[in-house]
């Protein structure tokens, strides 16, 4: 374990609110590429909505294309930031602090962005307003409330607005930082986010509570909406969809990707911001030997999948499997898949060497997450495209060129979002960093002195 | 007689906790004292002593109150929106048990964020205060102590004997 930096606070609130206050070219730097990105799914989008659904790959009997898988990808990858954070809070885990902040505000963004693309997938976004609306019987229209498609949006936004409220809460003692460091229009600003935070005792106490009880209280919804995610599938009629395993399936492939995000945002947000003295090689290497385990789970899961399709002999069920491993392209997607998810990063990862090179991580952790995506096109579109009697139509899904554009638009939204919030706020609490100083200590074990955490016990509780 | 205020300001911890001890030794109690600092030091550092929140019940409540409401939502749009799907009852309670997973759970959090701003005491109306200093944040520790105007002196004095950095009275 690499011998933990001394900081001041004040060195603290220095290096990591330089982005707040000043704009260093880097950051621009960073922030032009995602913004190009995202002006060109904007163009794309509108595209979409002046010409219509034509302008996409969609065809009968294959109405789910990329705008469902990329859906599902970025609530899948949404998922493992607060998963990690509320993990890390619940065990007290000392390397959380420089995590668990960027972690959670990647979920709420993946999360945004997952949600724009049913609204977009619809075609027409406006017509939206009269699902939302009470219906009226006598237009003839018939909604089935106990639908499962009803059950995405209840746990979609749950989960929206917790992770919400759980950023905003524990942003409160470093909007008073940038509150006490600022003058002007922005003391104002941050005065009132702040709402008068003075760092008193039962303030703290109450910040210490906050995150372990609202870890524990959204926890369970993490779990419930990848599910919920798994059953808009698992719940329709289609072949290879209804699967018993698809639930958890689903949330270690989340996980998966998820994970695999915040090692990619770990790097980035290390390079772009400067935080070596507080993103380590540590912290790479802990979350390195957290997905082997993950990555094999889903592994599992993944032959789980086939066994229980073959298991039943139904021939439909076999013809998915059969069309995924064996008729092009769906094949080469397997094999790029199995690859890229586990084939090639697991045995670099069982290198303690590879697991504390930061390049090497971020490249294998950007490996998982085309596996990942690949994984969702792989579970949804041959499925989709069945072959099967009273089908009158086959047509096979391509996807055009405004469908990728919007796609590649999502990953840029993501990192444009996460770079204009680290212009408002510090990616690592200055304040857990503090705290963490206040209980640094070191223990003479022989001849050798090591760092080590001092931890309360039970009674008294820190605050 | 009206009460006062005095705001002694340290450089670390351990003088800090000095000044608190002189504060206790002359008369004054862990009521008298605030103490405020820019990130958290264990319960009692400073020998304070922090009452008993309420956080659980907000929670517990929000809970009871998210089920309550998803219960009388789903089993309205489904009496309001009859259509009889495969046979199955109209009232489909595993249909409906996921919608009120999530509302208890949503409300449940809507209330711990509700209940630590209201707990915490915040929003507090005219910011930090005038005697709280924007230093705190940069690692400072502050005693706040609040009496009554006769034993101003003595806080002072107090404050000041521990080894405070700065002792900031009330503007007038």
């Amino acid at each position: 374990m690499r011998d933990r930096p001394v900081l001041t606070a004040s060195q603290i609130n220095d290096e990591l609110l330089w982005p707040v206050f000043e704009l260093r070219r880097r950051h621009v730097l960073a922030f032009l590429p995602p913004f190009i990105l995202v002006m060109a799914g904007a163009v794309a989008v509108t595209i979409l909505i002046w010409q219509g659904l034509w302008v996409t790959g969609l065809n009968r009997p294959a109405f789910w294309g990329f705008f469902i898988v990329n859906f599902v990808f970025w609530i899948g990858v949404s998922h493992a930031g607060t998963m990690i954070s509320s993990i890390l809070r619940l065990t007290q885990a000392e390397w959380k602090r420089p995590i668990t902040r960027a972690a959670e505000v990647m979920t709420v963004f993946a999360l945004v962005t997952s949600l724009i693309h049913p609204v977009i997938h619809a075609g027409r976004p406006w017509r939206i307003v009269y699902w939302l609306l009470p219906y009226d019987f006598t237009r003839g229209v018939w909604p089935d409330v106990r639908s499962p498609l009803v059950w995405d949006p209840v746990a979609i936004t749950t989960y929206l607005t917790g992770s919400i409220l759980f950023v905003f809460t524990a942003l409160i003692p470093d909007f008073a930082i940038i509150r006490d460091q600022s003058t002007g229009m922005r003391r104002t600003i941050y005065g009132a986010l702040a709402m008068g935070w003075r760092g008193t005792p039962r303030q703290w106490q109450l910040q210490g509570i906050f995150g372990i009880l609202m870890s524990a209280l959204i926890l369970p919804v993490f779990v419930s909406v990848h599910s919920i995610v798994s059953w808009d599938f698992a719940a329709s009629v289609v072949p290879a969809w209804h699967v018993t395993v698809y639930a958890p399936y689903f949330v270690i492939g989340a996980v998966h990707s998820g994970v695999s995000m915040v090692l990619t945002l770990m790097a980035f947000m290390r390079w772009i911001f400067k935080l070596e003295n507080f993103i380590w090689e540590d912290h790479f290497d802990a979350v390195g030997r957290l997905l082997i385990f993950i990555a094999t789970a889903w592994l599992f899961f993944f032959f789980l999948d086939f066994a229980f399709s073959f298991y039943t002999r139904e021939e439909q069920e076999i013809a998915v499997m059969e069309r995924r491993l064996l008729e092009w392209p769906f094949n080469a997607i397997t094999i790029i898949m199995v690859m890229t998810s586990y084939v090639i990063p697991i045995p670099l990862w069982l290198n303690r060497k590879v697991r504390r090179n930061i390049a090497l991580m971020f490249w294998t952790s950007i490996l998982v997450n085309i596996g990942m995506w690949l994984e969702r096109f792989f579970l949804i579109i041959p499925a989709i495209e069945r072959k099967q009697e009273l089908t009158f139509l086959w047509a096979n899904y391509v996807p055009s060129l405004t469908e990728s554009v919007i796609v590649l638009a999502s990953f840029g939204m993501v990192a444009m979002l996460l770079i204009i919030f680290a212009k408002l706020v510090p990616l690592v609490p200055a304040w857990e960093q503090k705290e963490g100083q206040v209980f640094r200590s070191e223990v003479q074990i022989g001849e050798v002195t090591v760092p080590a955490i001092v931890r309360e016990s039970e009674e008294p509780r820190a605050w | 007689m009206a009460n006062q205020s005095v705001l002694g300001l340290y450089e670390n911890a351990d003088s800090a906790a000095e000044g608190a001890r002189n504060l206790r030794e002359v008369g004054f109690t862990s009521d008298d004292y605030e103490v405020m600092t820019g990130n958290p030091y264990p319960e009692g550092a400073f020998g304070e002593h922090v009452k008993k929140n309420k956080l659980f019940r907000f929670s517990l409540f929000g809970a009871f109150i998210g089920f309550i409401t998803a219960f009388l939502f789903v089993f309205a749009t489904q009496t309001a929106f009859p259509l009889v799907t495969g046979g199955k009852p109209i009232l489909a309670i595993p249909a409906s048990m996921i919608i009120m997973y999530e509302f208890t759970l949503l409300v449940a959090m809507i209330f711990t964020v509700i209940g630590v701003i209201f707990e915490s005491r915040l929003p507090r109306p005219g910011g930090a205060g005038p005697l709280y200093d924007a230093r705190i944040t940069l690692g400072y520790i502050g005693l706040l102590v609040t009496v009554d105007e006769s034993r101003i002196g003595n806080a002072q004095q107090a404050l000041q004997s521990g080894g405070a950095e700065e002792v900031i009275n009330e503007p007038a």
